[in-house]
């Protein structure tokens, strides 16, 4: 690093952390013909990355257009199920596919990917650092004016914030409070190694195909959570994420959630006889729009998990993280444009996230998360297991007359939830569509 | 089922590659949690770092099993939280 940055130890961006949002950010500043470091605090890229599991080709197209011919893609997403656990061992499954856009999504292991980004990146110019953590963010006159390793200071006109969801970095600069446990997930998952044509058979899938799982209730009833399962080449990663309000009002470890996971007849089906090859954890920011950070201040701007850029209802977040530091690029290089690296110039971040599918949709659900917190008993535990049970009954012919079991499902369903329950859960879900809708 | 599932993290974290810093980067306010009746930390860290010994009334914190993901101190603001040093900490390969 010393050779490449000039003799003050001065480039003109510093970008804090090489996952999506970083790499993005760094890659389109370089473009712009802007001198740029990108600083990694893990060994590789990728080595402190975790994810429950998807990238979305839209966001990896814009970033390395080559990215599906050169990149370490483990399947493309051609099932996407969603499969309410009970239980009572019963499942009910939904699963979508469509042959005419096969290729909308994929997995890769984050180890191999962000690896592989960042070697892109390096040949358009971008000076890697990796194993350099930042302490803090230099300032000066309340502007941001560099970073401050282990080893050495290093100053720019403008550092890009993209140290993820813990960003002890925009914690440093006010941009946002601590973390709520209701406002965060903890995800943790095993990667399980299987051969790639169990792995197809089990999930019914053609050569190289890949699935997308999530998992309601089960073990999760009524917490606000869900599992998940995503396929790789050889392996298969079995995950789920639950609020860390549930898990501390719970007291239930969240290991203890994904054995208990594991062994739901319809996951340790699909893993049996497979070796596990990894365990991991990760947090993942889920206040949504009304818990983002301050994006932007002088000299500095919040990219990806930092600025807590997760659409939890849809499970995109490497797509958020990817465009918003593109964005934070485009950003930077107006500035330079400008010569004008205050706050005021840096806002052009924020109108192009206003403008994009980022906030757009951040503000579409920006009340779901709270609502179904509120009422996880019911629309994450009680109705999930109605729907169950009702398929149970339907599906089954044991000559007795289907009358009286309807009858006793409807009676039940009403003794079991209180009037002023029910009355909750229906205005809830009414807030809940006309929020989106509206 | 409480020994078995701690003996089976312990069995999960064993094949995790890890690069060891020599401090621990993980500091708990130990005057704190002796008034402190939940001791949430002991529950929700997915590598099980923390453990209280009623005997002698102290934390103990196995940094090096740390896979840094946060969850200690959103849970507990007495823990004054950092990544390890440069290169060193959890190295994930296949997540």
């Amino acid at each position: 690093m010393q050779e490449e940055v000039s003799k003050n130890n001065k480039v003109d961006v510093i970008v804090v952390g090489a996952g999506p949002a970083g790499v993005s950010a760094a890659v389109t500043v370089a473009r712009g013909g802007k001198k740029v470091v990108l600083v990694e605090r893990g060994t590789f890229a990728g080595s402190k990355n975790m994810y429950g599991g998807i990238i979305y080709s839209h966001a990896a197209k814009e970033i390395f257009p080559n990215f599906e011919e050169e990149a370490p893609i483990e399947r493309f997403v051609k099932k996407h199920t969603y499969v309410l656990l009970s239980k009572d061992d019963s499942t009910t499954q939904i699963t979508y596919e469509n042959p005419q856009n096969e290729k909308n999504a994929f997995v890769a292991i984050r180890a191999n990917w962000d690896k592989w980004c960042v070697e892109q990146a390096k040949k358009e110019g971008v000076y890697y650092a990796p194993e350099t953590l930042v302490r803090e963010l230099i300032l000066e006159k309340g502007k941001v004016v560099g970073i401050r390793t282990d080893i050495e200071d290093y100053f720019a006109d403008i550092v890009i914030i993209a140290d993820g969801v813990n960003s002890l970095l925009a914690k440093q600069l006010n941009l946002r409070d601590d973390i709520k446990p209701k406002n965060v997930v903890l995800g943790v998952k095993e990667v399980i190694k299987l051969k790639p044509e169990i792995i197809e058979q089990r999930l019914s899938l053609k050569n190289q195909e890949g699935a997308a799982v999530e998992l309601v209730g089960g073990p999760f009833s009524g917490m606000f959570g869900l599992g998940f399962i995503y396929t790789n080449k050889d392996s298969i990663a079995v995950g789920l994420g639950v609020s860390l309000e549930d898990l501390k009002t719970k007291k239930i470890k969240p290991y203890e959630l994904l054995e208990k996971l594991k062994s739901h007849p319809f996951v340790s089906d699909l893993i049996e006889g497979g070796e596990l090859l990894e365990y991991s954890a990760h947090m993942i920011p889920e206040g949504g729009y009304n818990c983002l950070p301050v994006l932007y201040t002088d000299g500095a701007m919040v990219v990806g998990d930092a600025a807590m850029l997760v659409n939890n209802v849809h499970f995109e977040g490497t797509n958020f993280a990817m465009i918003s530091g593109k964005m934070a690029g485009e950003t930077a290089l107006a500035a330079f444009e400008e010569n004008d690296f205050s706050a005021n110039m840096l806002c052009l971040y924020k109108k192009k996230l206003l403008n994009s599918f980022i906030l757009k949709d951040l503000k579409t659900y920006k009340d779901v998360v709270k609502i179904l917190t509120k009422r996880s008993s019911s629309f994450m535990g009680y109705y999930p297991e109605k729907i169950n049970e009702f398929f149970g009954i339907f599906t089954c012919a044991d000559g007795l007359e289907k009358k009286s079991k309807f009858q006793n499902f409807a009676k039940n369903f009403f003794r079991k939830r209180s009037l002023s329950e029910l009355f909750l859960d229906m205005t809830a879900g009414i807030k809940l569509i006309l929020g989106i809708l509206k | 089922m409480e020994e078995n599932m701690s003996e089976k993290i312990e069995d999960k974290l064993y094949k995790l590659k890890y690069n060891t810093d020599s401090k621990c980067h993980l500091n708990p306010d130990e005057s704190k949690c002796l008034q402190c009746i939940e001791k949430t930390c002991t529950i929700v860290c997915p590598a099980n770092v923390y453990s209280y010994n009623e005997n002698e009334k102290k934390l103990a914190v196995s940094y090096e099993k740390c896979l840094e993901c946060g969850a200690c101190k959103v849970v507990c603001k007495h823990i004054q939280w950092t990544y390890p040093k440069s290169g060193k900490g959890v190295v994930y390969k296949k997540s």
